[in-house]
């Protein structure tokens, strides 16, 4: 009887419906959960660009949750740095739900360019720094990353990088706090006003300290260093036009103090 | 003694919970016939997971609890499984279990979720785990399989867990993330440091390892290959 089509056919399709029903039932019960485990992931990178990391660790994910609240407040700008509202469905579009690996796929005048900006508790006018996201590949899969600068826009606050799958001791040390720490009071423009970027070099173990736009190296990771470069200059040259219309905004506001 | 004695068995006593022959079961795959260092199944996420104590702590546990619950339910269903379609029952019923793993993850441990990524889905293909239905599950009765799942999913935990023991100590410096080599030369002052060992970090070192182990154990054991 069990050798039977008909018995093989029925046993399989009460086993698939079974099962299926099952995982189904509990992706609908877990997604809620799932999502709200993404979303405070997300804002503990942006705020890992600004908050030092034992700090961060030590925050409860309420606490995670009402910092980010309180402290950050975001928007979205195009390639010209001018603020998008909405997307081109119409519906409202919110800077934390903006998908940068998704952006990067189209042409850079298309994408949506978020901007996390860290603000004095209460007070959403007085900027403590601006966090860009940034996206691009390393050795084996995508890398992304969050730059925070101060508010000369020009010095780097804070940085922390991200990545799929690069190799464990080798690329996937730009997670790393030591290697974070090292594009810390680094400078993206030159003394003229000129995009400069930060590098890594090739190579580990010399001292950058004097240089503003380069940074100490991964020994044996030099294509993920290379993947961290090209993203950072990109993506900082995307920025550009919305760095550079806040510091007119910046000077302007002088002059008007004045 | 005498009480016990005067009791009339009706039918057979029942064997008790933990007996001998259960308890083999169970201490069997840890040493004699382990299955990552005897049988040399489950290399690859052997090498792949254990460059750090926790996301190996992590993934030992996925795989208890998938060899453990697979063994039970495939038990369970062992005499309506067409026998000519059992491999993709097996298939189905385990691949079921790790994504249930996966999402759980995903839902309480985003951090390691996103540490093991692609590890966790492969449980499915470990080999220990349809080695174990094919072998035990399909013959045995639900409480007995649960207990050689168990078995053989500790002696491929505590194998995967040495290994990493050896591959974060030595690679990174440190246990469990706590930073063992630097609190060191902390004690010894700055003319004193331990150079971490790159090999280590990658799956090489892992082969080394598990090649180590492999050989103190079949000295000890005296386990030749036939």
């Amino acid at each position: 009887m069990q050798q039977s089509n008909t018995y093989i056919i029925t046993f399989s399709i009460i086993l698939t419906v079974v099962l299926g029903l099952l995982l189904s039932g509990t992706s609908q019960v877990l997604g809620p959960l799932q999502r709200k485990a993404e979303d405070l992931d997300n804002k503990k990178q942006i705020l890992g660009a600004v908050l030092e990391s034992d700090q961060l660790r030590a925050m409860k994910p309420e606490e995670v949750l009402s910092f980010y609240e309180t402290r950050i407040a975001s928007r979205v700008v195009d390639i010209e740095g001018k603020e998008v509202t909405q997307n081109p469905d119409g519906s409202p579009i919110v800077a934390e739900k903006v998908n940068v690996g998704k952006n990067y796929k189209m042409a850079p005048e298309r994408r949506m360019y978020p901007i996390f900006i860290y603000h004095a508790e209460g007070n959403p006018e007085s900027v403590e720094s601006y966090i860009l996201p940034v996206y691009g590949a390393g050795l084996w899969d995508e890398i992304w990353g969050y730059v925070a600068l101060q508010t000369d826009l020009t010095t780097i606050e804070g940085v922390t990088f991200s990545h799929k799958g690069e190799t464990p001791g080798l690329g996937a040390r730009i997670t790393s706090r030591d290697v974070q720490e090292r594009y810390q009071g680094k400078e993206i423009y030159d003394e003229s006003g000129n995009l400069q970027s930060v590098y890594m070099q090739k190579g580990e173990g010399k001292d950058y300290s004097g240089e503003s736009h380069k940074v100490d190296g991964l020994s044996g990771a030099t294509i993920t260093a290379n993947g961290v470069n090209n993203m950072m200059k990109n993506y900082l040259q995307y920025y550009s036009s919305f760095l550079n219309s806040q510091k007119s905004g910046q000077q302007t506001e002088a002059v008007a103090a004045n | 003694m005498s009480t016990e004695t005067t009791v009339t068995e009706v039918k057979k006593p029942a064997e008790a919970l933990l007996s001998k022959r259960r308890k083999k079961l169970i201490s069997d795959p840890l040493v004699d016939s382990n299955p990552v260092t005897i049988q040399v199944l489950g290399i690859c996420s052997a090498l792949a997971v254990t460059t750090q104590m926790q996301p190996t702590l992590i993934m030992a546990i996925s795989v208890i609890f998938v060899i453990v619950m697979s063994n039970f339910v495939i038990s369970l269903m062992r005499n309506t499984i067409p026998s000519r379609v059992r491999i993709i029952v097996q298939l189905a019923v385990v691949a079921t279990l790790v994504t249930l793993v996966s999402e759980l993850l995903r839902a309480f441990a985003y951090d390691m979720y996103k540490e093991l990524s692609v590890f966790v889905g492969l449980i499915i293909t470990n080999c220990i785990v349809m080695g174990r239905l094919e072998a035990f599950a399909l013959g045995n009765k639900p409480y007995d399989s649960i207990l050689d799942g168990f078995g053989s999913a500790l002696g491929y935990s505590w194998i995967i867990l040495a290994v990493a023991f050896f591959r974060e100590l030595l690679g990174s410096g440190s246990f469990f993330g706590i930073p063992i080599y630097d609190s060191i030369s902390g004690i010894f002052g700055d003319n004193f440091s331990l150079a971490t060992n790159g090999l280590m970090v990658s799956p090489v070192g892992a082969f080394i390892i598990l090649g180590l182990i492999i050989w103190v154990q079949r000295t000890k054991t005296g386990y030749v290959e036939h």
